[in-house]
């Protein structure tokens, strides 16, 4: 427990030092999620029925705009090697960079969700349904993105192939993610979805750090 | 240190290592006991790097195995060998972000070792530092980095240091300063593993040479 809060706290020291980088993708999602009520017009039917999915892949879209830096730069100045090193399980350092990396990316994106959710007409109970649903689906797509991460280290171009490679495996999530609200709306309540994404979180937690460090592995090699 | 314990010993067995498929060495065999030091020589690309990256389990060898205290370091003794072993690379693995004394303890709680700020501060005072704890290292010329990195060597406790050119980018005085360091300790029962092409101010130690090989 001790490792992750080691790595964590590192990486949020120097989140803290290069504040740009956290707050670009938070306004990325913000942006592109406003341009959608802008695009389609405002019609109360038509934005509810879309907001859950436009809120839901703006926000797979800002994850995956952190994602190349989680650990390029630590490849790139030999941290990483120093950390394959060290006395402490490699396995769990890697999991308290993508800890810091769902605090930096992914919890903003949570709280931010209802406000913007108001922009699309959703009610009071759809939006603690999204919010709910982001809280455990954000971890869920930075576990997975950390695989994809580690897996285009060191390729040239690697940020394109990163999105190739994570966006297909970020489906479940998304179709789980907005359907929680989707069901909310229509008065079936989301329980099912809600407890499916905990069953991806729970998988993700557990396998996503050691493919993550096998990955690593291969890259510093 | 438990001194009723066998020395410390590094030893390396029929190692064969390549990039791509140029074999870079092959049936390498090296030992080192306590207080001895290893100088790996050889022209560019012979292959040094990769050899001090094998024998701190960066890379896995092709063939063969390296042995800390007679346990592969892989294997069984890796955990052991890890504590008393410092590795430092071509790469600074210092943020420039960060303040030198911040580097320095981040390192550390890297390699699970307690420090704190004013024993960080007076490693980087000895290592030549002084009055630029408190600046980001971004604004710090290549050979300060690099002392930013070399002292690792003050604060964490290991026996073997293995060190990738730790003469480079650094001037006359801190050339000196490591040579101090190195012997001190050799001195103390350390071992050290460095590749140089510049003649080391150090006593005599034994060698390596790749260039057969190439």
């Amino acid at each position: 427990m001790n490792t992750i809060l080691v790595a964590l706290r590192r990486d949020l020291l120097l989140a803290a030092r290069r504040r740009s980088e956290v707050v670009t993708a938070l306004f990325f999602f913000v942006v592109v999620v406003s341009l959608f009520p802008l695009g389609i017009g405002p019609e109360p039917a038509m934005l509810r029925r879309v907001g859950p999915g436009v809120l839901w892949v703006a926000a797979l879209l800002a994850t995956l705009l952190g994602l190349p830096r989680l650990f390029a730069s630590d490849h790139a100045d030999g941290t990483l090697e120093q950390m394959a090193l060290s006395p402490r399980p490699f396995a769990l350092l890697v999991a308290g960079k993508i800890a810091a990396h769902w605090l930096l990316c992914g919890l903003p994106l949570v709280l931010l969700a209802p406000l913007l959710g108001l922009q699309f007409d959703l009610t009071a109970p759809e939006l603690q349904v999204l919010m709910l649903a982001l809280l455990l689906g954000t971890p869920v797509l930075s576990l997975i993105g950390a695989i994809g991460a580690a897996l285009t280290l060191g390729v040239r171009g690697g940020g394109t192939l990163l999105a190739l490679l994570v966006l297909p495996l970020y489906v479940p999530t998304l179709i789980f993610g907005a359907g929680a609200v989707e069901a909310t709306s229509a008065g079936l309540g989301s329980t099912a979805q809600l407890s499916i994404l905990g069953a991806l979180l729970a998988v993700a937690v557990f396998f996503a750090p050691w493919a993550t460090t096998a990955a690593l592995r291969i890259a510093i090699e | 240190m438990d001194r009723s314990l066998p020395s410390p010993m590094l030893s390396a067995h029929h190692l064969r290592c390549s990039r791509g498929d140029r074999t870079l060495f092959s049936g390498l065999g090296l030992s080192l006991a306590a207080g001895r030091w290893l100088q790996v020589g050889g022209a560019n690309g012979a292959g040094k790097t990769t050899l001090l990256r094998t024998l701190v389990g960066l890379n896995p060898p092709d063939e063969g195995e390296v042995q800390w205290n007679g346990q592969p370091i892989r294997g069984s003794g890796r955990e052991d060998f890890r504590r008393a072993c410092l590795y430092l690379g071509h790469q600074a693995a210092v943020k420039d972000e960060l303040t030198p004394v911040e580097n320095l303890r981040q390192a550390c709680a890297i390699d699970d070792q307690a420090l704190d700020d004013a024993q960080a501060a007076d490693a980087l005072r000895r290592i030549g530092l002084r009055g630029r704890n408190h600046l980001p290292t971004r604004v710090l010329s290549a050979g300060q980095k690099r002392r930013v990195l070399l002292a690792r060597l003050l604060v964490r406790p290991a026996m073997l240091w293995v060190l990738d050119e730790p003469f480079a980018a650094l001037d006359t005085g801190a050339v000196e300063l490591m040579g101090e360091l190195i012997r001190a300790h050799l001195a103390q029962g350390g071992l050290a593993v460095l590749t140089s092409h510049q003649p080391a101010p150090l006593p005599a130690g034994e060698r390596v040479s790749l260039d057969a090989e190439a």
